[in-house]
């Protein structure tokens, strides 16, 4: 090979060798030399040191020449077995073939296992804006995780909070109303309990509204303290709450439930020194009432259920029947005074 | 500007002048969080108001606040993967110098909405070059000094960094390299090897 054309070959194209007739590496490239010092390369059969990959059948010398000019897939035969895209040529003076290797997209490993610096690589390769790239966007990609998680962390106490009623941390309409579409949509079996305090605006008119917040607060520990984790308390008006009881339609069990919380809320609730009384009505709809169960329909059903039970006499708990509700069309409206 | 820029500052703050000194800061400039998000973007008037606070607490002036930022941005091991990224630009402080014309188009590859300031860098006989620095913000010069002045010492090289007064739209930054190979350049591995060490 002429001798003025090494020195600019190895600038050019430093991970390039040359091979003579016989498939021997004749000259490696210094950055190629890098990865295989000593006598790894030069002196070496080509095909010993070198393989190509995605090959249908075992290469040999003649095949491996008549892809000149062709992409190449190739992987060093011993570890680290780096792989490389590379490209053959032939009819350059002084040798039977040049083979111009790159790392591709194993830049990174390559580097490492190498321990190249920016001087191994052509001044126009593009190899150290892509390892630069691949740190930048591995830094702006971590802090992008790192909001995600916190936003997503914010949003699920947003929830939390959009779902809460503030005053006794029993969930809200907008949750209990999720829950029912929800519960309607699987087609689980459930009771939906309407639950009315009674003299609850007595208290509020006679104490004031301190008075009747420490009231709500108890009554939903009471309430929580009658059901189940898997079920759902909501307050879903000033006096009114509604306790959806998933997978249990069950009239004793029900019945006993509702039984022991307006027990629990005629207990006197101590506020400052004194003694509230308060009393609660409840009125409950299964949904296995219904052949298709809709959420407005339960509500209203459980809805009359409690009013029945509110003229029976309060602190009284009923099961919705067909027949309140023809009962209830030509009843009076009961005066807003005696609901409180 | 953008949260990359305001969460530099914050790493700054907390590096140098501990947690405490920083959530003072936030609070008295009135951020109303205690963290900038590095990926959102936030009202200049929030990074002017924790500048003037720092210059206030510090009884410093601001510019020289932002030298020692940038500085901090490559000297320090906590500032993470500033340093780094600028010696990909380059095997030596002179290459480097000159990389930093494409500095701005880098970043927004990795980052697409973070505007770095415009960069120029002129060449003078004897080692000495003139940096123009255009940026939306005025504070981005003498982070930019402090920057290499600390990536000088990176790579070994002496040189002085010199703030040389306003231009329109920002500041020149004059450099003139004493010594390429003053001292022993930190290493870089290309691969990241270097940060796994002991």
């Amino acid at each position: 090979m002429t001798g003025g054309l090494v020195p600019a070959l190895d600038r050019l194209c430093p991970m390039h060798l040359q091979m003579d007739e016989h498939g021997i590496i004749r000259h490696a490239g210094p950055s190629l030399c890098k990865l295989r010092p000593g006598a790894g390369l030069v002196g070496q059969p080509f095909l010993d040191v070198i393989g190509l990959r995605r090959a249908a059948a075992p290469v040999d010398l003649p095949s491996l020449l008549a892809r000149a000019g062709e992409p190449l897939h190739l992987r060093f035969r011993a570890p680290p077995r780096t792989d490389f895209k590379g490209v053959l040529v032939t009819g350059l003076p002084g040798m039977a073939a040049l083979v111009n290797l790159s790392f591709g997209i194993g830049i990174r490993e390559a580097v490492q296992d190498y321990d190249l610096t920016v001087a191994d690589f052509a001044a126009t390769d593009l190899a150290v804006e892509m390892l630069y790239l691949i740190e930048a966007n591995a830094a702006a990609m971590a802090a992008s995780r790192n909001l995600k998680t916190r936003l997503q962390g914010a949003m699920i106490a947003a929830e939390e909070r959009a779902f809460t009623d503030t005053l006794t941390g029993l969930r809200n309409r907008r949750a209990m109303d999720r829950v029912l579409d929800r519960m309607i949509g699987d087609g689980r079996h459930f009771a939906l309990m309407h639950v009315d305090l009674d003299y609850f605006k007595a208290v509020n008119d006679t104490h004031g509204h301190a008075a009747g917040d420490h009231v709500l607060q108890e009554v939903a520990r009471a309430m929580v303290a009658v059901t189940r984790a898997e079920d759902t308390v909501a307050r879903v008006g000033g006096d009114e709450f509604v306790i959806l009881f998933d997978r249990l339609d069950d009239r004793t069990r029900l019945d006993d439930v509702a039984r022991r919380l307006i027990g629990r809320l005629e207990q006197p609730i101590l506020w400052q020194g004194r003694k509230l009384q308060i009393s609660a009505s409840a009125g409950t709809a299964l949904s296995r009432a219904y052949a298709v169960p809709d959420a407005e329909r339960l509500l209203a059903d459980a809805d009359t259920a409690l009013y029945a039970a509110k003229r029976a006499g309060r602190a009284q708990h009923m099961f919705f029947d067909p027949a309140m509700a023809r009962m209830g069309q030509g009843a009076e409206p009961l005066p807003d005074a005696s609901r409180a | 500007m953008h949260g990359l820029v305001n969460r530099a500052i914050e790493g700054f703050v907390r590096g140098c002048y501990g947690p405490q000194m920083w959530h003072d800061i936030a609070r008295e400039a009135g951020l109303g969080f205690d963290e900038f998000e590095a990926m959102l973007h936030y009202d200049d008037a929030l990074t002017d108001r924790v500048l003037e606070r720092l210059a206030d607490r510090l009884d410093q002036p601001v510019p020289m606040i932002l030298e020692n930022l940038g500085h901090y941005l490559v000297a320090d091991p906590k500032a993470g993967a500033v340093r780094r990224l600028l010696r990909f630009g380059g095997a030596g402080f002179v290459d480097f110098l000159h990389s930093l014309d494409d500095l701005p188009d880098r970043a927004r590859l990795a980052v697409d909405d973070l505007e770095l300031p415009e960069l120029v860098l002129h060449t003078a006989p004897r080692g000495r070059f003139s940096l123009i620095c255009r940026g939306a913000h005025p504070g981005y010069p003498h982070v930019m000094i402090g920057i290499l002045r600390a990536m000088a010492d990176d790579y070994g090289s002496l040189a002085t960094i010199e703030d040389a007064g306003p231009v329109p739209g920002g500041r020149r930054i004059s450099v003139a390299l004493v010594e390429t190979a003053f001292a022993e350049a930190r290493a870089f591995d290309l691969g990241g090897a270097e940060r796994s060490g002991p």
